[in-house]
């Protein structure tokens, strides 16, 4: 990849992270740390990657992402609203009783949303039948899911996997967006799902491990995991919870809680001062 | 009329009916041989999926597929579809409103020997609180393939409800059914006899108990819980003064509840149900299950002239 397209993507990057905080602050409530720990891939994802098109979210030809780790709903709205599906400013009636900013992503309230979740490792399982749709349909879209670590602590995950693995499902790339943390701590100390990466090759999948703030390392992922034929393909991303605001990396206590209007402040001088050293 | 069928066989047959719509996919989990989806799968092989032994994966794989424009029947035993799936069913495919029509079958206590553990008799209670979806518990061959009809024609999520034991027919197979409305099947003046499911032929047979002692019943067969029909209740509720319910499943929050919510918000009067009274099932063979725990004629009689002495 280019050093200039790289730039772009980071500078489209940041600018989805000040809607993060801009949309969590605004609400008093939700959840920065895993979104700001996916935004590289959710900006790789919807910035160069998927066939999709703002004026025609239902196109049924489009490539489908699901966020089944849907309490990072903001990182999904923040993305959807940067590449023009809705307005950024609505951002900040995230979880309001008069907006259509569900919470979790509502399919039925969101343009651009595939599938509605909030409800761990159901949306994985709902891509397998995106998938299936597409094998038999003969169509060549593709079905991307993002993960969380700790999500993997579900059962359904590994029925969803299985069963991916079953119907050769290589039409659907996922992210483990592993950043190491869960509510109540390390995923390692309150439920340990780790060897992540030999649990999906031992269930039939195509695994890679990358650096998830790395783009060109998503790229050769994503171009690895298209060129494979046969076995659905699973890219555990390495991240740092919170990643972007100084005070938020590397801490579980910004999973689940809101930046008030002086850290949101904080949080943003740091991204724009970020911005500039990337202009510069 | 053919003799005795399994609703769940009827539900086979009219998937295998109606399978032509390239839209229709068919699920199981491992039942298919009992659903009775696998006359699908030999005919439409292509457009059937196995998900294996994993029901909840079934409800949210069909949530799926339904987002892509397909009308998926997802099948499998009431226990598990209504029971082990019910949060993937809530989430997944009732709150966007999604076109999975859920193919239980093996519901109620009529399973018979395969014991409590596999006799669904408070799923219609647990599907009936969920929005978006709609409830069609039919009767006979006739309804079953209408349940199936209705489901396909009408957009969202349904709930359809089979039972395994054979049962006669209670319908010609040229019956008119409608979506969302009950069925007369006699008429009465003196106490209205609301039921559904294989209840309905007992329901009948109670109605010509009745008649002995010079008791008019009505009798309704309600095959839609939900929407269910205001207008046929409160106009027996009016007409008759009083009403029993019968229904193949706990006595909270099924048939009986649906109907009391009308009658007590819209015409109160007495309402007594025949039904599982807060107990679970056990093994054995179907029909003395259905003596011991009360679905009776007799019992529905029994329970119908309490309904009028309590005018």
């Amino acid at each position: 990849m280019e050093q200039k397209e790289i730039l772009s993507l980071k500078k489209t990057a940041t600018n989805i992270r000040k809607g993060i905080l801009r949309a969590t602050c605004s609400a008093g409530s939700g959840h920065p740390g895993g979104s700001l720990s996916i935004t590289d891939i959710m900006t790789y994802l919807y910035f160069k990657e998927m066939n999709i098109d703002p004026k025609e979210p239902k196109n049924p030809d489009r490539d489908r992402f699901v966020m089944s780790k849907g309490h990072c709903a903001p990182v999904l709205y923040s993305t959807l609203a940067e590449r023009g599906f809705f307005p950024v400013e609505d951002l900040e009636t995230l979880r309001k009783t008069d907006s259509y900013l569900e919470g979790h992503p509502h399919m039925r309230t969101v343009p651009g949303v595939d599938m509605s979740t909030g409800s761990l490792a159901q949306g994985m399982s709902a891509a397998v039948g995106m998938a299936l749709a597409g094998k038999i349909d003969n169509k060549d879209y593709r079905v991307f899911v993002g993960l969380g670590d700790g999500e993997l602590e579900e059962g359904l995950i590994w029925e969803a996997s299985m069963a991916a693995a079953h119907y050769k499902l290589d039409n659907m790339i996922c992210f483990v967006d592993y950043n190491g943390l869960q509510i109540d701590g390390k995923i390692t100390d309150v439920m340990n799902p780790e060897p992540i990466a030999d649990k999906f090759e031992a269930f039939g999948w195509y695994v890679q491990s990358i650096d998830a703030h790395d783009y060109e390392q998503i790229e050769k992922a994503i171009e690895n995991a298209k060129n494979q034929k046969g076995k659905p393909n699973m890219i555990v991303a390495h991240s740092i919870k919170g990643k972007g605001v100084s005070f938020m990396e590397g801490q579980a206590g910004w999973h689940g809680v809101a930046p008030k209007p002086e850290e949101r402040d904080r949080a943003i001088a740091e991204l724009d001062e970020y911005l500039a050293s990337l202009d510069a | 009329m053919a003799g005795n069928i399994a609703t769940r066989a009827a539900y086979g047959d009219a998937l295998v009916e109606f399978g032509s719509d390239e839209r229709i996919i068919v699920m199981d989990a491992d039942l298919s041989k009992s659903t009775k989806t696998d006359g699908f799968q030999k005919k439409y092989p292509d457009r059937h999926i196995n998900m294996g032994i994993a029901e909840a994966n079934l409800m949210c794989t069909a949530a799926g597929l339904a987002t892509c424009g397909k009308i998926v029947f997802a099948s499998s035993f009431a226990v598990f579809a209504a029971g082990r799936a019910f949060e993937q069913v809530r989430n997944s495919i009732c709150y966007p409103n999604l076109n999975v029509k859920i193919g239980a079958t093996h519901a109620g206590i009529s399973v018979g020997e395969d014991g409590a553990s596999h006799q669904a008799i408070e799923d219609i209670a647990i599907m009936r609180s969920i929005p978006n979806i709609s409830i069609i518990s039919p009767c006979d061959a006739a309804s079953s393939r209408f349940a199936v009809k209705a489901a396909i024609e009408n957009d969202g999520p349904f709930y359809l409800r089979f039972g395994r034991l054979a049962v006669p027919q209670i319908y010609d197979e040229n019956t008119k059914f409608e979506f969302g409305k009950g069925m007369v099947l006699k008429d009465g003046t003196d106490v209205s006899i609301i039921a559904n499911g294989l209840m309905v032929q007992y329901a009948l047979e109670a109605a010509k108990i009745l008649a002995e002692q010079d008791i008019n019943a009505r009798v309704i067969d309600i095959h839609t819980i939900k929407p269910i029909d205001r207008d046929i209740i409160i106009k027996a509720a009016k007409e008759t003064g009083c009403i029993v319910t019968a229904e193949e499943h706990t006595i909270m929050g099924g048939l009986g509840s649906a109907v009391a919510e009308v009658v007590t918000s819209e015409y109160p009067v007495p309402v007594k149900m025949v039904g599982i009274e807060d107990k679970f099932g056990k093994s054995g063979n179907p029909y003395e299950l259905l003596e011991i725990y009360g679905l009776t004629a007799e019992n529905i009689a029994a329970k119908a002239i309490e309904s009028m002495q309590m005018l």
